[in-house]
């Protein structure tokens, strides 16, 4: 039986969590399949990168260390991850919605010609009929994703081609150890079989990463800001509120793409999904494709002038007022009572 | 020398702005009530490409969309910006497309169009999100990509140099010309419509929308050559039929829910310091807070 696929990113030194989650998840479909979960890891001075991965329940650890694959770009990492799944035939693969897996997973489907779903936010084994063409199908991966802004949920599937291949956005799946004990096999790739000269003619010339980068989705409290806040000048409120809370901030897109709060720190089906123990939305009106990375928070107070603003349906707590009148309430009140 | 530049944009829903009038009592969408819009990022796409036109002098700037007879629409927008010419895609023969499909289309008629330097686009749509169609149309044509661009800094002596901006942290990378960028929108805005373009393009049409025009409009653009919208079907293209539309999308949709929310129990709360205080307290007291 085919296996299942996660192709692992390197963050930090560290395998991402986002590919450790698509393991946990990957772990999971395989038990259902009862075939293999195997993992991929391209870069340069790998050594010893499986012992992170197999307590999540990888079978097979294949690495590729060759220092043509570090900093990642593009075309080398694509003939690799190719190569890799012909040889190896793996029924499904799946990437993290990152920066690089949404460079690399489209290229590597066009390249197969197999499909790709984008920021699933499901997956799961299923049968298909058609009806049409009288053929059924067993087991196929349903790719569950929310389209046209969030209001609708489509279930995508991959009938004839191989790998069913889709990109999972960090902190949609859970992440869990399989089992700490859980030892599998590594297998080096032979990179220079796969890498042709042509594919390193893109050349990172600077590189400015920042060290830990704002990671909302660990937060227990979030205060978050739309585009109701009005301007970046007001987001600074939702900072202070937040500072005094041990809280982080959060934005939805509007405020994004207006340019209120950068885009680390959007929440919603292109942003993070959150679940903290409060939610507090802030000139918020609720869209789905906000809600739909927020509404399994334990607690959620929505503070916002309309009184019909779709958020406050999602809600536990739901204020309605001037924001910018009603934070320094809170903040007043906070520091008061904590005491 | 100039530069032969194409912008891939596409005509969306705004989804952005799905207000309550665009869910239907059955809770399905409402797409009528949805404007089409030009994808913002297409925008920023298009922008970058208008720089680096006044940069070299001689550049040609197209706008490539494939869609219905209605995306003309965003031609003419791309044409009051300061884009060169247009290409509508247009057939029945590319309905029900997904990415791959799309991408191969889109590949097709660039090929027709070429020698091309550059193609822009902008990093993902918003009525679909998936960021696939510039890495794909990159690979069927086998050319480099650089995805995630915000601003491209040079393109000269057959090398592209772009800053990309990543989820936290941005690179600068240099690839050889020609090759595909997509672009973030976090790039520069799209500068407005140019009030002499506007008057000068905005009798711009394809041959389709001509089709029920006076003797004096159509005398008027034998006139003016500019004023033609190309109109490609899949019959002006070079295309394998079973790399369109349904037969070359390997990827079905099975079932399509829309979301219905539970209404939680509310509590309404007045903005007046007691209630503020109250609600504080309580947080605090079941350990929600601090």
């Amino acid at each position: 039986m085919n296996s299942v696929f996660v192709i692992c990113e390197i963050d930090e030194g560290k395998i991402a969590d986002v590919s450790l989650e698509l393991l946990t998840k990957g772990r999971t479909l395989s038990n259902t399949l009862g075939c293999k979960l195997e993992a991929v890891v391209l870069g340069h001075k790998l050594n010893g990168v499986e012992e992170e991965l197999f307590p999540y329940g990888a079978d097979v650890v294949h690495i590729g260390d060759d220092k043509r694959l570090d900093p990642y770009t593009t075309l080398p990492h694509t003939s690799v991850i190719t190569g890799l799944f012909e040889n190896e035939k793996p029924q499904i693969g799946l990437l993290g919605a990152t920066p690089l897996g949404r460079d690399l997973g489209p290229r590597v489907s066009s390249a197969l010609k197999s499909g790709l779903t984008a920021d699933c936010t499901a997956l799961e084994i299923g049968d298909h009929e058609d009806k049409k063409e009288k053929k059924s199908y067993k087991n196929l991966l349903y790719q569950i994703r929310p389209a046209f802004g969030g209001n609708i949920v489509a279930t995508i599937i991959n009938p004839d081609c191989r790998p069913q291949m889709a990109t999972v956005r960090e902190g949609v799946m859970k992440k869990e150890i399989y089992s700490p004990t859980h030892k599998g096999e590594v297998k080096t790739i032979d990179v220079n079989k796969f890498i042709k000269p042509e594919d390193t003619v893109v050349k990172v010339i600077e590189r400015h990463m920042e060290k830990g980068r704002v990671n909302i989705k660990n937060s227990s409290v979030i205060v978050s800001g739309g585009y109701g806040m009005g301007s970046k000048e007001n987001f600074e409120a939702l900072y202070e509120l937040a500072d005094v809370l041990g809280a982080e901030v959060g934005a939805s897109r509007a405020a994004v793409d207006a340019g209120f709060a950068p885009h680390d720190r959007q929440v919603g089906q292109t942003g993070v999904t959150v679940r903290p123990k409060l939610y507090i939305a802030c000139g918020i009106s609720g869209q789905i494709q906000h809600t739909a990375g927020m509404e399994e928070s334990a607690m959620v107070i929505a503070i916002n002038n309309d009184s019909a603003a779709p958020i406050n349906k999602v809600a536990d707590y739901v204020i309605t007022g001037d924001v910018m009148d009603i934070i320094p309430k809170m903040i007043k009140s906070y520091k008061k009572n904590s005491k | 020398m100039g530069l032969k530049i194409i912008v891939l944009a596409k005509q969306v829903p705004d989804t952005r702005n799905v207000g309550k009038d665009a869910m239907k009592a059955d809770g399905t969408v409402n797409r009528a009530a949805l404007e089409a819009i030009f994808n913002p990022e297409d925008m920023n796409a298009l922008e970058q490409a208008l720089r680096l036109k006044e940069k070299y002098k001689g550049s040609k700037v197209t706008l490539l969309t494939m869609g219905p007879g209605r995306a003309a629409d965003i031609i003419r927008e791309g044409l009051f910006r300061g884009a060169d010419d247009g290409v509508l895609l247009t057939d029945r023969a590319f309905a029900g497309s997904d990415t791959l499909a799309t991408s191969y289309a889109i590949s097709c008629a660039i090929n027709k169009i070429k020698e091309v330097d550059i193609i822009v686009a902008g990093r993902q749509a918003i009525d679909g999100d998936t960021a696939q169609v510039g890495p794909q149309v990159a690979d069927k044509m086998n050319l480099p990509q650089v995805t995630y661009a915000e601003e491209i800094y040079s393109a000269e002596k057959g090398k592209i140099v772009v800053k990309r901006r990543l989820d936290r942290g941005v690179e600068k990378v240099e690839a050889p010309l020609p090759c595909v960028v997509t672009v973030n929108g976090s790039a520069p805005a799209c500068r407005p419509r140019a009030a002499k373009l506007l008057m000068k393009y905005k009798h711009a049409k394809t041959i389709s929308e001509r089709q029920n025009e006076s003797e004096d409009y159509l005398n008027l653009v034998n006139d003016r050559p500019y004023l033609n919208i190309n109109e490609w079907t899949v019959n002006d293209v070079e295309t394998d039929d079973n790399m369109l539309g349904l037969s070359g999308s390997p990827t079905k949709v099975k079932k399509i829910e829309n979301v219905v929310f539970q209404a939680k129990e509310t509590k309404v709360l007045s903005d007046n310091e007691g209630d503020i205080d109250e609600l504080i307290k309580e947080l605090i007291d079941n350990h929600t807070l601090g």
